[in-house]
């Protein structure tokens, strides 16, 4: 994708300074925008090696396994086509637990290993079920406790209150959500006969 | 107002202490657990610093070039019917397609605005709160090898853009 986007704005912005806009402002920012990128994954390095430190810590313990039970009755309304699959079930589950807590990195292989799952139930290999289209929006919608990056973001910035943002975060990741699952449910029923 | 600052300031003190302790609990190592951990984020941060560094310079020059100003202008007209800050459309349009653009655009807002002013704290929960939907469909539709999505990119996409609503919404009553 970038290999696409990066050259359409060196173009867009390059051209454009040459011929309309001022070429010393741009040469000095090409040199301050490397310098901030510099700036910026210095300050970044403190908070994200410290959370994934702690989420290290996490993923050692069984806390992942213990949280899966809170997820039961929502997991129920979200895929009844897998109320007979407990197994497809806790892969589902530990997968979310592990996004919810910003474990990206054990969240994306567990996921995969639910896809899986899900694929050998399924009758019509080249076609989504509904389970996983439900799954996918869900992965798709971001649900995080702590929204590690902008905040370390929001730090390396100067900012008075960095963590000010994570109750505003959890409402609009919320909201996000139930429109994607209402728009899932939605689409299912439209696309169910055309297989 | 005070409370969801409260709320917002304990969540993560919370989390450490929470996972510290059932880390003795279930007698594990917990500082060398955490060191591993921590070694893997200096990977991540180096990994991503070339991207970052190629993007800067794309959206410094797309900002210091005046092009930037000018599509916001263009769009401005349209977009004050519908109340939407004009500032925040790049990282609204970039953030389904790219975590690593979107990111940069995001700093460049927060650097140029403040990142406690209702603009930057928008920028903020906007990325806070959505995900690199196009990536992420692309991930789990191609391991399994299937090509008919049933219009999910639809469902994902308006997810996103409810997110990014409600996020500048929130951000208007909060700051």
């Amino acid at each position: 994708m970038l290999n696409i986007v990066w050259p359409i704005f060196i173009i867009l912005s390059f051209s454009y300074a040459i011929f309309f806009g001022d070429i010393n402002l741009l040469n000095s920012e090409i040199f301050k925008s490397t310098e901030d990128a510099i700036n910026l994954s210095i300050n970044l390095l403190g908070t994200i090696c410290l959370w994934n430190g702690i989420m290290q810590v996490a993923s050692k313990t069984s806390v992942i396994d213990k949280l899966t039970g809170f997820l039961k009755p929502i997991i129920r309304y979200l895929f009844p086509e897998l109320r007979t699959k407990p197994k497809i079930q806790k892969e589902i589950s530990m997968n979310m637990i592990a996004n919810i807590l910003g474990l990206g990195n054990a969240a994306t292989p567990l996921g995969l290993k639910a896809m899986k799952s899900m694929q050998e139930e399924n009758p019509q290999k080249d076609r989504l079920t509904d389970s996983m289209a439900m799954f996918i929006v869900i992965n798709t919608a971001s649900i995080q406790i702590i929204p590690t990056t902008v905040i370390a973001i929001r730090n390396s910035l100067g900012s008075e209150n960095p963590t000010a943002i994570v109750f505003p975060v959890w409402i609009a990741t919320i909201c996000a959500a139930i429109c994607g699952i209402i728009a899932v449910k939605i689409l299912i029923k439209v696309t169910q006969n055309d297989k | 107002m005070k409370l969801v600052n409260f709320i917002s300031n304990l969540a993560m003190p919370l989390i450490i202490l929470i996972i510290v302790i059932y880390g003795l609990k279930e007698k594990k190592n917990v500082f060398d657990d955490f060191l591993d951990g921590a070694k893997e984020g200096l990977g991540i941060v180096i990994n991503i610093l070339p991207t970052l560094i190629g993007l800067f310079v794309a959206i410094g020059a797309l900002r210091s070039s005046g092009i930037l100003d000018l599509i916001i202008n263009i769009l401005n007209p349209l977009l004050s019917i519908v109340k939407f800050p004009t500032e925040l459309m790049p990282l609204a349009m970039l953030r389904p397609i790219s975590g690593s653009s979107s990111i940069a655009i995001a700093t460049d807002i927060m650097r140029n605005y403040g990142t406690d002013t209702p603009l930057g704290m928008m920028a903020s929960v906007i990325m806070g709160s959505t995900e690199t939907t196009l990536y992420t469909i692309a991930v789990y539709t191609s391991c399994v090898k299937i090509k008919k999505t049933r219009y999910i990119l639809l469902a994902a996409l308006t997810a996103d853009i409810v997110g990014i609503i409600t996020s500048i919404i929130v951000c208007q009553f909060f700051v």
